[in-house]
């Protein structure tokens, strides 16, 4: 019975195949317990994906709830004062909850609801997938239990008390790192015991299939705006994308759209925590090898042994050594570039948006801004840079203050 | 036919289930591992399951998990697992399969992971992230080597699922007691009985069970329904409280013969 979900995909992409791979990148590699709920999610998934009810329901929430389109807006002042390519934001911070994932926890939200599923349970870095997920859980009415790391609970205090003001209950993860990667083995341990009345609500592309293309196919909204808002401002495509890559949720919602349009070039920002050569970063596509964690084969933080490595970056959020499997397959096709900025230019990159437009970046997208103000000097001025601004920087006031003095 | 088949080929004609202990390979130290799989088979043992640690074990509970963190900060890895396989192979019969997460093997090689495994005197992996649909590569080279690939089965486990786990599995078929993650529980859940004697209507492969059994009583319950029982957990436990101790082996043969007993039906 599960083999009937062969069917073209409903945005006419032909990855990830039947099986769940983009190239040699991803797959279902879980235990036994979780294969027929991946089954059912995925025949629930295909059929909601050419379901018009579904959809204009996911548009609707998109729209009334979380507050889409989010603008494109022209960052004049920046642009001005780095005299250079002309740059654009794609506002995701100004979406409800203050970033990107939103979008996904509205779409998996809704599924789970179709699905009967009366629980819902996450992981979380950051914290805003978090606080998305514990967002829809108490406008649809589940239940909710979100888990963290210790080290990040401390470090994203104010999302911790976010998510419980939202009536989600936070389960502090102490094994291993602490960070996101604890989290995320504890919430599978989870989905194994709880399969039956639980739906994972997992928050980037990455995971067993079909994870990573449910999560793109809900993140794509952004990317989707950002086309047609930059053909009625600019009347052309950009020259280049570019957003910073953890998990990789926010940069594959935004490129993805754009797959076919081979002039339009991608570039994906990683964290280099302390520096590539510290061993203490999160550029998993520069310095990683091709491995399996959480349900997926793709590029993986390892050590000789196979032993995951433990990864760092001064954003939460981007602390996490595996990343999604069509990044890497982006990367083995060339479709993008990535790179990575350490922790001390993501925060000049921090410093600069609030600077020269007024808004206070999350640290992760201030990754992709420090890029921004190397590259944009570098080319000419008709050219047109698209930067996605995954989310806002309340949460990091706290981390940022210890390293800025001001 | 290599030694699992020749195990419960054996079992079989003496109307007797095979008793299976897993132990986490480096845990206390690699070792006492080799001298725990010397005892274990003096103490009743049919079958040990050898685990390679891993940094992140998505299907193990508390217990597993800290017996793997510390023995990979011992320095248990592939290499020196096979190592101390093929010096505890000089002493025992039984067979030794081993127990780990497929990233560990696939960054060492299956080709070379199959081939070297089988040298020291291994039988057989199971690897619980790793579905049969996925394990193409594993089984073709498994099977050349005559290498036992266990898949497991679970409660969620569809007929059609459990068809395809019957078809792919050598050896044995590993059979997940409940939804959830290893552990010693106090309580197995009621469908055990029916989800058995599906799967053995389905398969004539030989059905284990494993998962939140620890104590003689529910051993005993086990044995009467499947072909095997599987016990983990409630093992590293007792390691885990002897650690250290003169008669950490002691102590651990005197559980296990308990179980032995209740399995075995003497």
């Amino acid at each position: 019975m599960q083999k009937k979900h062969n069917k073209p995909r409903p945005y006419g992409r032909h990855l990830p195949d039947r099986y769940g791979y983009f190239g040699e990148f991803g797959g279902k590699f879980v235990p036994e317990t979780l294969m027929h709920a991946l089954e059912e999610l995925e025949v629930e998934l295909n059929r909601a994906l050419r379901d018009k009810k579904f959809l204009s329901q996911f548009d609707y929430y998109l729209q009334e709830y979380a507050g889409r389109p989010t603008p494109l807006y022209f960052a004049g002042r920046l642009t001005e004062k780095l005299g250079g390519a002309r740059i654009y934001l794609k506002r995701e911070d100004l979406a409800h909850t203050g970033a990107h994932k939103i979008n996904n926890t509205l779409g998996q939200a809704l599924l789970a609801k179709k699905m009967k599923k009366a629980r819902l349970i996450a992981e979380t870095g950051a914290g805003q997938h978090g606080v998305a997920t514990a967002t829809v859980a108490a406008m649809f009415g589940f239940t909710c239990d979100i888990y963290m790391g210790t080290e990040d609970i401390k470090r994203q205090a104010l999302n911790v008390y976010r998510m419980k003001l939202l009536g989600a209950r936070v389960i502090p993860v102490d094994s291993g790192s602490r960070t996101l990667k604890d989290a995320t083995n504890e919430a599978i341990r989870d989905w194994v015991t709880n399969v039956r009345n639980t739906h994972y609500v997992l928050g980037s592309v990455v995971g067993p299939h079909p994870y990573p293309f449910m999560v793109r196919e809900f993140q794509s909204v952004i990317g989707k705006e950002a086309k047609s808002q930059i053909l009625k401002s600019e009347k052309r495509l950009p020259d280049f994308l570019i957003a910073c890559v953890g998990g990789g949720s926010n940069s594959i919602g935004l490129f993805h759209p754009f797959f076919k349009d081979k002039k339009v070039k991608f570039v994906g920002v990683e964290a280099a925590g302390r520096g590539l050569h510290s061993n203490k970063h999160a550029a998993t596509l520069i310095e990683g090898e091709i491995g399996v964690l959480h349900g997926s084969k793709s590029y993986l933080l390892q050590n000789k042994n196979g032993q995951v490595n433990i990864a760092h970056s001064i954003s939460a959020g981007l602390d996490y050594p595996g990343v999604g499997p069509e990044h890497s397959y982006y990367k083995k096709i060339k479709r993008a570039r990535y790179l990575a900025v350490t922790d001390r230019d993501a925060l000049r990159g921090f410093r600069l948006l609030s600077e020269y437009e007024g808004i206070i970046p999350a640290l992760e997208p201030a990754h992709a801004i420090y890029y921004v103000s190397k590259l944009a000097p570098k080319l000419k001025k008709n050219k047109i840079i698209i930067l996605c601004l995954s989310g806002r920087g309340d949460k990091d006031i706290d981390i940022v203050r210890e390293h800025i003095k001001l | 036919m290599n030694r699992i088949d020749r195990l419960f080929k054996k079992l079989k004609k003496e109307r007797k289930k095979a008793f299976i202990v897993y132990i986490t390979a480096g845990y206390p130290t690699l070792r006492a591992t080799e001298r725990l799989i010397l005892e274990l088979e003096k103490s009743g043992v049919d079958l040990v399951e050898l685990g390679i640690p891993f940094s992140d074990p998505l299907a193990d509970g508390p217990t597993i998990q800290k017996a793997s963190e510390a023995a990979i900060s011992k320095g248990a890895n592939i290499k020196s697992i096979l190592r101390i396989v093929r010096s505890a192979r000089k002493h025992v019969k039984l067979p030794l399969v081993f127990m780990t997460y497929y990233n560990l093997v696939s960054h060492y090689g299956l080709k070379k992971f199959v081939g070297e495994s089988m040298k020291a005197g291994a039988d057989g992996i199971i690897v619980p992230d790793l579905p049969p649909e996925e394990a193409k590569e594993l089984i073709d080279i498994s099977k050349k080597e005559n290498f036992a690939t266990i898949f497991l089965a679970a409660p969620t486990s569809t007929t059609h699922r459990l068809k395809n786990i019957s078809v792919k599995s050598k050896g044995f078929i590993y059979y997940v007691s409940l939804t959830g993650v290893t552990g010693a529980r106090d309580r197995l859940p009621q469908d055990i009985v029916g989800n058995v004697r599906r799967l053995k209507k389905i398969t004539k492969k030989p059905v284990c069970v494993g998962f939140g059994i620890s104590r003689p009583g529910q051993a005993r319950r086990i044995a009467h329904l499947a072909d095997g029982v599987i016990v983990g957990s409630a093992v590293i436990k007792i390691i885990e409280k002897n650690i250290g101790k003169k008669d950490l082996y002691k102590k651990v043969s005197r559980f296990v013969r308990g179980l032995a007993k209740a399995i075995h039906g003497e």
